[in-house]
């Protein structure tokens, strides 16, 4: 039997959960005698190559591009796993969600204190770059989500024993320590 | 010397002294049942509705129903524990709860509940609130997105003769506490301490504190919220 396939994605995240991830240390050999990884940032794949079974997302949506992303990864993944307090509820990002859209991009490119340079007054307005939303929604908003690991980053092993029952299809061990939100 | 009052609380006996609440009565008897808006020695005032219990199929608040004698209490059962998740996840879409953030948090009560229960994520979809915070004290710093509107702070945080320095204002959706801003003025160290201590969430901050306790080391790190109550009854 083939082995089952794992990708993942940061949206709008810091890649803390990517770092957390390789945070299971020595077990990462473990890992890669178990599951193949597909389109990651971990093995550097950037397009789908094929349908995969499991979708770690880091990272809620807080552009048209997260969106995409995420959407495509519903498509190619069986089990869509939020990964981390901002793919469960925007984290980080989100502190933006009650301030006007306008507001955050003017303090950014105008009247912040590090603005200096941007004379001729630019917003960001070329085509190739993804649309802000009006503000960060959490992924299970946009797409259905399986399962949620929430932290801040996630524990190592909070990832791993998930990633370990999602595998052998054993019951996840939930230990008190493990469950953190940040 | 009065009587005790006999009573159960899923199915073990305990005793109750005359006039206790069914949450102080269980307390003393090494019952743990869970609350958030409940302070010994306070007035109680059954805003969280966390600790509701079961009496004769009943549901009623423990921190304000008095023991009765012959009462028979239903605590820790699924039917009682699936309604106080659903509060607790109610509590952090109704706010803005980002606990990566928070100084408040390990030690703070809703998110020690919240672990508890094993909260994943909520039911309930989150509203991301506009709230304003209040930083015009001198100590103390009022982050109203946390607030998860217990009453503890008014009801607990008084000065020397006695005035709460915390009330409600406005209603129904923009209810909100706020400080008197001339009786807190000149408000001491320990009093701003106290208050950052009452409040179960990170709403009341005292300035210039925080995030003092390295992860791993904060109060509910490693100890789940209640796991300090012992039963008394052999």
């Amino acid at each position: 039997m083939s082995k089952p396939v794992v990708a993942t994605t940061s949206l709008a995240g810091c890649f803390g959960c990517h770092m957390s991830l390789l945070d299971i240390d020595e077990r990462i050999l473990d890992l890669i005698e178990l599951v193949e990884f597909n389109k990651s940032p971990i093995d550097d794949i950037k397009v789908f190559t094929k349908q995969c079974d499991i979708g770690l997302i880091e990272g809620g949506c807080c552009n048209s591009e997260n969106v995409e992303v995420l959407r495509a990864f519903r498509k190619q993944c069986k089990i869509l796993v939020s990964l981390g307090e901002c793919a469960i509820m925007g984290g980080l990002p989100a502190l933006r969600n009650g301030i006007p859209i306008k507001e955050c991009i003017d303090e950014a490119y105008l009247n912040g204190p590090t603005v200096s340079e941007n004379t001729e007054k630019i917003l960001p307005n070329d085509d190739e770059l993804p649309m802000l939303l009006d503000k960060v929604y959490p992924c299970h908003e946009v797409v259905k989500i399986d399962y949620y690991l929430p932290g801040c980053p996630p524990r190592a092993d909070l990832i791993w024993n998930a990633l370990i029952a999602l595998v052998t299809g054993d019951e996840m061990e939930l230990p008190y320590e493990v469950v953190k939100f940040d | 010397m009065s009587e005790k009052i006999k009573f159960t609380i899923d199915g073990k006996e305990c005793y109750a002294e005359p006039g206790q609440t069914i949450l102080e009565a269980a307390l003393d008897n090494g019952v743990y049942i869970p609350s958030l808006c409940y302070l010994k020695d306070v007035i109680p005032a059954g805003s969280c509705r966390i600790c509701n219990v079961k009496v004769a199929g009943r549901f009623m608040t423990a921190c304000t129903t008095p023991v009765a004698m012959g009462m028979e209490v239903e605590n820790d059962i699924p039917e009682l524990n699936e309604l106080r998740v659903s509060i607790i996840e109610m509590l952090f879409v109704s706010g803005n709860h980002f606990c990566p953030a928070c100084e408040k948090s390990g030690n703070c009560e809703l998110q020690a509940l919240a672990y508890k229960y094993t909260m994943m994520v909520p039911r309930y979809p989150y509203l991301f609130p506009e709230k304003k915070p209040d930083s015009g004290n001198k100590k103390l710093f009022i982050d109203r997105n946390r607030c998860i509107l217990c009453k503890r702070c008014i009801r607990a945080v008084k000065d020397e003769q006695g005035r709460s320095l915390f009330a409600f204002k406005n209603r129904g959706n923009e209810l909100a506490i706020s400080l008197d801003h001339e009786l807190a003025e000149n408000i001491s160290d320990e009093l701003a301490e106290e208050a950052m201590e009452i409040c179960p969430v990170g709403s009341i901050l005292k300035k210039e504190k925080g995030f003092q306790q390295p992860i791993g080391h904060r109060k509910f790190d490693k100890q789940a919220i209640g796991s300090d109550i012992k039963s008394v009854i052999k």
